[in-house]
């Protein structure tokens, strides 16, 4: 289906290359030159560590993104990646520095660690869900806060905070529990765990395409009712999905506790839940889409430090991710009414009937293929289908 | 000079859809102070008519005169600033507002939204015969009530020209007569209403004539004390009815579903369902005959496990399915052919092949364990595709793309697949042209023959009485009577439905009407 | 987004109109609010009088509760007009620190009127971009409310950089601004002073909570008031708030009547942003000095989204959300870790009520489960010095998902609300 692909493909670019343009003109407000801002953004991958730490930060992105997805597939938005992944950070890192054990056994429990906290923390707002219909968007952003708070009530010296240096982190995990990376020399070292980060994409997009499960969840996401009839369990999809959701974000910090930082520390990074949420936006759900979207990302992150070198303020990297994601929902909902509309008047022209297609489909805001990112979880107004 | 010139005149009226053409060259013509029905199947184009006439879509061509004036309206207010006012099908009420305030929204300009305009809203109240509080919110109403207050909405707009779309669905018999006298009256103040409907015996009652359209055009204006129900049956059609009937019985004596002390309560207690008994045996076809919302769609979600009962037993064969899921009643055998497929059936933005799939995620052709048998599934739809007909240029199209009918086959194709003992049917030809209404019920009639028990729930009473072998009548949640097919008539059903039919010692309905087929009430 | 999706109800396409009985209401909405009012009064007097802790009641607590609760409060009302009017708006917090950024700018510029104009501006911006996504391309607005999170974190860091950087040199930070000046009903004041001073049970509670609303009041707090009362006004009281709201209630009826949805919606969240914006001025100019700081929302916008939801999507019941969650942080800055404990103990008073009026209605379920909290909190509020510092700032955050696992069923949102409305879709 070139047709189809091209359609997915030329609304990100547009986006894109839209955003650009935006940031173009709000640098040449600001006095800047945009074309050595490009300039410098393009000739930094070529420079000193740049390029494998795109790719790491990609593989964190990666994983922060297909948590979302795996939510979004279902219109259920997670918004409690950032929650989930701290932590799943923190339990991970202190029951890692606890104890030793053989080298490779240690980071597997590790892993399976983090990921059991990112899953119990999602659990509380799924519970909820079900059993009192609260609405997950709410919940989970209360669970975001109040995750920093245990998180900071973790770390302090009483509990399991010490100080090193400047820093207040965990306990060090011992070596037995690194995964080493593969060094490029002056280039820098790859993350051992992006091949986490590929395994995962993998597992997803067979998990999605190809199982009953993932049918069933996709299901879910475009039509409940439809689903329910079908004998989907809406509850459980629900519980399932929330859960793998957060088992997922609880990896988010695997690459980097055991690939460079081996302890979870007080300057963790904030906002990976927002960007994975943004990065499944412009990936549409899709395990490859999401790759390029995570791989965008971190390029424009590390941009920031070469726009500094070159005097433009590295914010502007900052506005064109904020811009990308908002033209981008906005492009994919455009070419997705485009596409309805063309493929409903190619199905009359092929069979040349006046015959009405089903109104519905027109006019009810149907769902959108697979993601839920450019539409509304499924309006299921009874009216929504005219009679012609 | 515009004095006795026709309340609406609607001349060469076309509106296109993308690929398809829903109103072509319509002619209507409606006189001062009259009912004027506007008669024809589902998906015939009334709606969109009416959606012209209202302002709510744009003609791509001719022309509109109201009161001998041509206008054009580009939105529903124009058509209100001209005397136009349409009470809708499906209430356009907001539940959390109160009556008063759904009257007056967007008609504030007329008398504000103080103690003037509830003072008006009172008054009109009482010529619609809505005997509540303003003050009340909208969602404490009843059906028949919500109606009343989405007639006074557009009285208080001041139109005199109404168009009332359906307006029976959702009524009761004595609520419809009570319309009608509400109708009648106000046609003796000038009222002129235009009255969208398919049920041809009340459009008889109500009009002073009768405008038929079919497949998108008007084919002829009809005078309802000269022509017959059949008469006008077939305008509508454009052929001789197909016929629905099954003549040779294929019931056995083997109960395939049996059902007992069925009972579906609301959370605050109200039986919904009330101590249903029902039995279906291989080859039967069970009818269930009612006005709609008297609990048939909780019956079939409660069979389907798709409501949890709050009392009773189903079974299916030998095996006790009450606890089951919908997953597991649909694995033992039962197949769900749902009223609403755009709802209930299908998975509108995906491909067909993948509509195969749903409800059948775990078992062959369509999956293999957890995983699914994409290949499988695609062949299977394929044959569904031929041997059902669905017009369709493949299967890689997406199911919103077909017509109603096409997906409707597509539906029961899907649901007869896989040799279910039990097929449970809701509407299987609502909103379906008549040719795929035909192949449907060829198909039903199939696989009955085969052995197939099915459960056929339908507004169209035609159709039960031509399918069912037997026929039960719902009333409030209740069987009230049973009735043989074979000597039913249409009418007796009808008022079975409402509660007037006459039931002999064993709940049997006594006939009342001699005369088959006809159309007197 | 439907707040409330009623679990193990498979929607039907059902004929079956459910009339719900008539609600018994026996008490008019102003009566209510006064009663509870009342209520928590008395209770903090217990609390205060039994646990020994003046500050639950002292006047400093109350002024730190008003300084604090005005951007939940705005933030809200945001929240209010944009759902009332179906569109969710998680873009709240975005909009709020484009308002911090206005607000700054505007205050360097012309002093803090001129903040609050530029705040407003700042934040009505960043609603115009969800109103054009959402509203005219139909674009989810839990996903449109995210980007504009970003999107609006991103401009205020950039203009940042670039316009206060050099001025204060500190990338993060603006220079300070000039403040409001504050009034106080001084004689008055005075007074209460002298009766809080005393500390007289009850009597002494009562003034220094009425003193901390009436000392050291900036106009910000003044039109706060008038915003929230005016809204009230303005949503119920008026043809435009019919309108408006029907949009969030059934915005094909509303069309069908001759309503412009769009336009409406666009009215509503514009304004929307416009208050976040204002919430994001308040918190600039409350601070001390009144600067713009990086990072200074602290997701304030969401508590005014869940300050809005604990209120049922009603002002008033917005107003005491704001006020609850304002309360239990500036009882936090002004008293300390010991004071909020003491706050245990007044949950348990709370509790201890809720089960005398499960075991009147005759719930033991319900009795039983209040006990059981009660009890638990109870012991918690013994063996317990003080609550762990790092969960303070939270006290919101946990509060509002208690209020939801309770209540979410009770809550009414607009029934439209988060639905994408697409113009002509009733045709």
């Amino acid at each position: 289906m070139i047709a189809r692909l091209r359609g997915t493909v030329v609304a990100p670019l547009l986006a894109i290359v839209f955003s650009a343009l935006l940031c173009a003109v709000a640098l040449i407000i600001s006095g800047a030159n945009p074309a050595s801002a490009m300039a410098a953004m393009v000739r930094q991958v070529g420079q000193s560590t740049v390029a494998v730490d795109i790719l790491n930060g990609a593989a964190v992105y990666y994983i922060a993104a297909l948590a979302v997805a795996i939510g979004f597939q279902m219109n259920l938005f997670n918004i409690g990646v950032e929650g989930q992944y701290r932590i799943g950070a923190i339990i991970a890192a202190i029951v890692g520095g606890a104890f030793v054990l053989p080298p490779v056994l240690h980071a597997l429990v590790i892993v399976i660690v983090a990921a059991l906290a990112g899953a119990g923390w999602a659990a509380l707002p799924a519970f909820l869900k079900v059993t009192r219909g609260v609405n997950e968007v709410i919940s989970t952003i209360m669970m975001n806060a109040i995750a920093f708070g245990v998180a900071a009530w973790l770390m302090r010296r009483d509990n399991f905070g010490q100080l090193i240096g400047n820093n207040v982190t965990t306990k060090p995990i011992a070596e037995s529990g690194w995964v080493p990376g593969l060094s490029l020399g002056s280039r820098g070292t790859i993350f051992g765990l992006v091949l986490l980060a590929v395994a995962l994409g993998i597992g997803y997009g067979f998990l999605m395409n190809r199982t009953r499960f993932g049918f069933e969840l996709r299901a879910s996401g475009e039509s409940p009712t439809a689903a329910s009839a079908g004998g989907v369990n809406a509850k459980k999809m629900v519980v399932i999905a929330m859960l793998l959701s957060g088992a997922v974000a609880g990896l988010i910090a695997m690459p980097e506790i055991l690939g460079r930082d081996h302890a979870y520390t007080l300057n963790f990074a904030q906002g990976y839940g927002l960007t994975g949420i943004a990065i499944t936006l412009l990936g549409r759900n899709h395990p490859v889409g999401i790759a390029f979207g995570a791989l965008l990302w971190a390029f424009l992150d590390k941009s920031a430090l070469a726009l500094d070198n070159v005097g433009v303020p590295r914010e502007i990297a900052l506005i064109m991710q904020g811009s990308i994601v908002i033209s981008v929902v906005i492009a994919y909902e455009i070419v997705r009414r485009v596409e309805l509309t063309a493929e409903q008047r190619r199905v009359g022209r092929q069979l040349g009937t006046a015959e009405a297609p089903a109104p519905a489909t027109v006019t009810a805001g149907a769902p959108p293929p697979g993601p839920p990112d450019a539409a509304a979880p499924s309006d299921d107004r009874p009216d929504s289908g005219g009679r012609a | 000079m515009t004095e006795h010139a026709d309340a609406v005149v609607l001349k060469g009226i076309t509106k296109r859809f993308p690929g398809v053409v829903a109103n072509s060259d319509v002619h209507l013509t409606v006189r001062r102070a009259e009912v004027h029905a506007l008669c024809g199947e589902n998906g015939a184009g009334k709606s969109t008519l009416m959606k012209i006439l209202y302002g709510m879509q744009q003609p791509d061509e001719g022309t509109i005169h109201v009161n001998g004036e041509q206008v054009r309206f580009r939105s529903p207010s124009d058509a209100i600033r001209a005397g136009i006012g349409m009470v809708h099908q499906h209430f356009m009420l907001a539940d959390n507002l109160t009556v008063m305030e759904n009257v007056v929204l967007g008609a504030e300009g007329l008398h504000g939204i103080g103690a003037k305009a509830r003072a008006r809203v009172r008054a009109l109240a009482e010529q619609t015969g809505l005997d509540v509080d303003p003050g009340v919110l909208v969602e404490r109403l009843g059906v028949a009530d919500r109606q009343r207050v989405e007639i006074l909405k557009v009285l208080y707009r001041g139109a005199k020209i109404v168009i009332l779309d359906e307006p029976t669905a959702v009524l009761v018999p004595q609520e419809v007569d009570e319309l009608f006298e509400t109708l009648r009256a106000m046609r003796g103040e000038g009222y002129t209403f235009l009255f969208i409907s398919h049920k041809l015996d009340e459009v008889r009652s109500i009009a002073d004539r009768i405008t038929v359209i079919r497949r998108g055009t008007t084919v002829g204006t009809a005078d309802p004390r000269t022509v017959t129900t059949r008469q006008l049956a077939e305008m509508m059609v454009g052929s001789e009815l197909p016929s629905p009937e099954t003549r040779t019985s294929t019931v056995t004596d083997r109960p395939v579903l049996t059902v007992s002390g069925l009972t579906l309560r609301t959370d605050d207690g109200r039986p919904l369902l009330d101590r249903l008994d029902l039995t279906v045996h291989a080859g039967e076809v069970v009818g269930i005959a009612g006005v709609e919302g008297n609990g048939q769609t909780e019956l079939v979600e409660a069979i389907m496990g798709m409501r949890r009962l709050s009392e009773g037993r189903v079974r299916l064969g030998d095996r006790d399915l009450t606890r089951a899921g919908t997953l597991e009643r649909r694995e033992a055998g039962i197949g769900y052919v749902p009223e609403d497929r755009t709802r209930h059936g299908l998975l509108l933005t995906q491909p067909l092949w993948a509509n195969r799939i749903l409800g059948y995620q775990t078992r062959r052709p369509t999956a293999r364990g957890a995983l699914l048998d994409l290949a499988g599934a695609r062949a299977d739809t394929e044959r569904i595709v031929r041997d059902f007909d669905v017009r369709t240029p493949g299967i890689e199209v997406t199911a919103g793309s077909l017509s109603g009918g096409n997906q409707q086959k597509l539906v029961v194709g899907r649901e007869l697949s896989g040799d279910p003992v039990l097929l449970i049917a809701s509407h299987p030809t609502r909103g379906v042209d008549v040719g795929a209404q035909a192949g449907i019920w060829d198909h039903i009639r199939h696989a009955r023959a085969r052995g197939l028990a099915v459960l056929l729930v339908s507004a169209d009473l035609d159709e039960l009485i031509g399918l069912s072998d037997s026929i039960k009548v719902m009333l409030r949640g209740r069987f009230v009577a049973d009735a043989d097919p074979a000597t039913v008539t249409p009418q007796d059903l009808g008022s079975a439905m409402t509660g007037a039919g006459h039931v002999d010692e064993e709940g049997n309905l006594v006939a009342e009407h001699t005369e088959p087929g006809g159309g007197e009430r | 987004m439907t707040m409330v999706d009623v679990p193990g109800t498979p929607s039907t396409g059902g004929a079956v109109t459910m009339t719900p009985p008539p609600r018994r209401r026996v008490l008019p909405g102003w009566a209510v609010y006064v009663i509870g009012i009342g209520l928590v009064v008395v209770m903090l007097a217990t609390t205060s009088y039994l646990t020994g802790k003046p500050a639950l009641t002292s006047s400093s607590t109350m002024q730190n509760t008003v300084l604090l609760a005005l951007p939940i409060l705005l933030a809200g009302l945001g929240g209010l007009w944009a759902e009332r009017a179906g569109v969710v708006n998680i873009g709240l917090e975005g909009m709020m620190i484009m308002g911090t950024w206005g607000a700054a700018w505007g205050g360097l510029h012309g002093g803090p009127w001129m903040a609050v104009l530029c705040g407003m501006i700042g934040g009505a911006l960043g609603g115009a971009v969800h109103a054009v996504a959402t509203v005219t391309f139909g674009v989810n607005q839990i996903v449109s409310g995210v980007a504009i999170n970003l999107l609006g974190a991103g401009i205020a860091k950039y203009l940042s950089t670039l316009i206060f950087f050099p001025l204060s040199s500190n990338p993060r930070e603006s220079p300070s601004v000039e403040r409001f000046d504050t009034f106080s009903a001084q004689p008055f004041s005075d007074w209460l002073l002298d009766l809080e001073r005393e500390q007289r049970v009850g009597i002494s509670d009562v003034a220094g909570l009425l003193r901390g609303m009436i000392t050291g009041v900036s106009p910000m707090v003044m039109i706060s008031v008038v915003l929230l009362v005016g809204s009230f006004f303005v949503l119920w009281h008026t043809r435009f708030g019919l309108r408006l709201r029907s949009c969030g209630e059934n915005p094909i009826a509303a069309e069908s009547l001759g309503v412009n949805v769009y336009l409406h919606k666009y009215i509503a969240v514009v304004a929307s942003g416009g208050f976040a914006g204002l919430g994001g001025a308040a918190l600039v100019l409350g601070s001390n000095p009144a600067i713009y700081a990086e990072g200074q929302t602290g997701g304030r916008g969401f508590i005014g989204l869940a300050a809005m939801i604990f209120g049922n999507w009603r002002p008033g019941g917005l107003l005491a959300g704001a006020g609850l969650f304002g309360y239990a942080d500036g009882l936090r800055l002004s008293a300390g870790a010991t004071t909020v404990h003491a706050l245990l103990y007044g949950a348990v008073l709370i509790l201890g009520l809720a089960v005398l009026w499960q075991l009147y209605k005759r719930r033991w379920v319900g009795a039983g489960t209040a006990a059981l909290a009660a009890v638990g909190l109870y012991v918690i509020y013994l063996y317990t010095e003080e609550l762990p510092r790092e969960f303070l700032p939270y006290t919101p955050h946990i509060i509002t998902l208690v209020v939801l696992a309770l209540a979410a069923q009770r809550l009414r949102m607009p029934a439209a609300d988060g639905i994408v409305y697409r113009r002509g879709s009733g045709a």
